[in-house]
This record gives structure tokens, C-alpha cells and sequence, in this order.
């Protein structure tokens, strides 16, 4: 049988969906309303302390690189349908930006 | 012999041209607003890794007049993902159970629910 790379696209393309489905609009909820509002406090010392330990690295990695890979894939796509080509700027522009968030993430993340 | 495949032209904005192309293409574009708010978190995420004072200030940021519009402009387009996702879920993942197949309301409803535990689980872990 043919080998295809799509598999590797498309796994966490459609794993990012649903993961940006279920948690980004209560994400956005937070950072964007309810901190403003002055109903939730994102104060540093729990923030750093969930970050610090290995199954909060790995929830808030989930949850900003695969909303982020999908974002970057689908964008392609949409681009593609809008007559810009599915040539390398456009490949570079959305796969690149996404890997970018995806390596500050994780490096960021090992850090804390 | 050379191929000269026909290819037919296609006008850039062929996705105005129907409500349900337009439709198609402001569910495509949730993706956009989807990947910028990523940016925002990768960002976060670095200013936390910087400590104490770098964390307030994008705390700052996010509360500023343009880190609320940009934000709510997302949260619409975010909630629009999640509606269209759900409803497509049915046809991406047929279920089977016993040789039936599962009624998509069921997969759907499924779907809502978990979006539910999910966003109820992150509030009550941020505080609420």
C-alpha cells in the first residue's frame, strides 16, 4: 500500500478540533471576561505551582499546541479555497507560526 | 505529448456567491481567531516562565480595553467552532453499537455534555 504522511496531518488536526471544541471558548471565558470582570483572580504563585507539575505542563501544553496545529492546518486549507495556492508561503506562514507557538510552549513550560 | 488538463477558473470570491459558501467560510475562519488566541496563551505561557512581575503584566494586558475586544471577538468565533465541530461529529465518527447505528442527536448530545464537565472542571480549578 501507498504510504501517505496525511495520517500524521490529520491525527492531531482532528484531535486539536476537538480539543480547542471543548476548552478554548472556557479558556477565553477567563482570560477575556472573567479575569477583566474582577470575578477570577489568575494569580501567579497558583498559576507557576500548576505549571510546575508534570500533568499541569502537560494539560496546558494539550491545550494551547494542538488547538494551535489544527488552527494552523485548517488555515492552510481556508487559503487554499480562497485562490491564495498551496504553495510554500502559505505552508510556512501557517505550519510556522504554529510551530513557533508549539516550541515557546514547551520550552516555556520545561522551564517553569 | 504535452497534457493540457481543462481547469476551470475559479473567482476569488466564488464564497460569496451562496449563503451556504459564506457560511462554510465563516466556520473555516474560526480557525484564524482559534490560532491567534493560541498565540496569546504561547505567550502567556512565556511570561509566566519569566516570573512574578512579567505574569502581572500580561495579566494587565489581557484586562486592557483592546485585550477584552480581542478576546470577545475569539470567544464568538471559539463557541462557533464548537457548535459546528459538534455537529459534525456524527458524520466524521459513525458509531455502532450492537450492528445499529447510534442516532447522531445522541453523538452530538454526547459531545455537549462533555463540553459542559469540561468548562465546568477548568472554572471551579481557576477559582469560580
Amino acid at each position: 500500500m501507498a504510504r501517505s504522511n496525511k495520517p500524521i496531518l490529520w491525527l492531531p488536526f482532528a484531535g486539536g478540533g476537538l480539543v480547542a471544541a471543548l476548552i478554548t471558548p472556557v479558556l477565553i471565558l477567563i482570560t477575556g471576561i472573567l479575569v477583566p470582570l474582577g470575578v477570577l483572580h489568575l494569580s501567579y504563585e497558583t498559576l507557576a505551582a500548576f505549571a510546575h507539575h508534570p500533568i499541569g505542563k502537560l494539560i496546558l501544553f494539550g491545550a494551547v499546541a494542538l488547538p494551535a496545529w489544527h488552527a494552523a492546518h485548517r488555515l492552510r486549507m481556508t487559503a487554499h479555497d480562497l485562490g491564495l495556492g498551496g504553495g510554500i508561503a502559505v505552508k510556512a506562514a501557517c505550519y510556522g507560526t504554529a510551530g513557533l507557538v508549539i516550541l515557546a510552549s514547551a520550552v516555556a513550560l520545561i522551564a517553569i | 505529448m504535452s497534457r493540457r488538463p481543462y481547469l476551470r477558473k475559479v473567482e476569488r470570491s466564488w464564497w460569496l456567491q451562496h449563503p451556504r459558501y459564506i457560511s462554510y467560510m465563516i466556520r473555516e475562519l474560526t480557525s484564524l481567531f482559534v490560532g491567534l488566541y493560541c498565540v496569546l496563551l504561547a505567550v502567556g505561557l512565556v511570561r509566566l516562565s519569566q516570573g512574578h512581575s512579567a505574569w502581572d503584566g500580561f495579566v494587565a494586558n489581557l484586562s486592557s480595553p483592546l485585550g477584552i475586544s480581542f478576546q470577545s471577538i475569539c470567544l464568538v468565533f471559539a463557541v462557533y467552532h464548537s457548535v459546528t465541530w459538534f455537529a459534525l461529529t456524527p458524520k466524521a465518527m459513525p458509531l455502532m453499537v450492537k450492528g445499529e447505528p447510534v442516532p447522531g442527536i445522541a453523538i452530538v448530545g454526547a459531545h455537549y455534555v462533555a463540553w459542559a464537565v469540561v468548562s465546568a472542571v477548568v472554572l471551579i480549578g481557576a477559582g469560580i
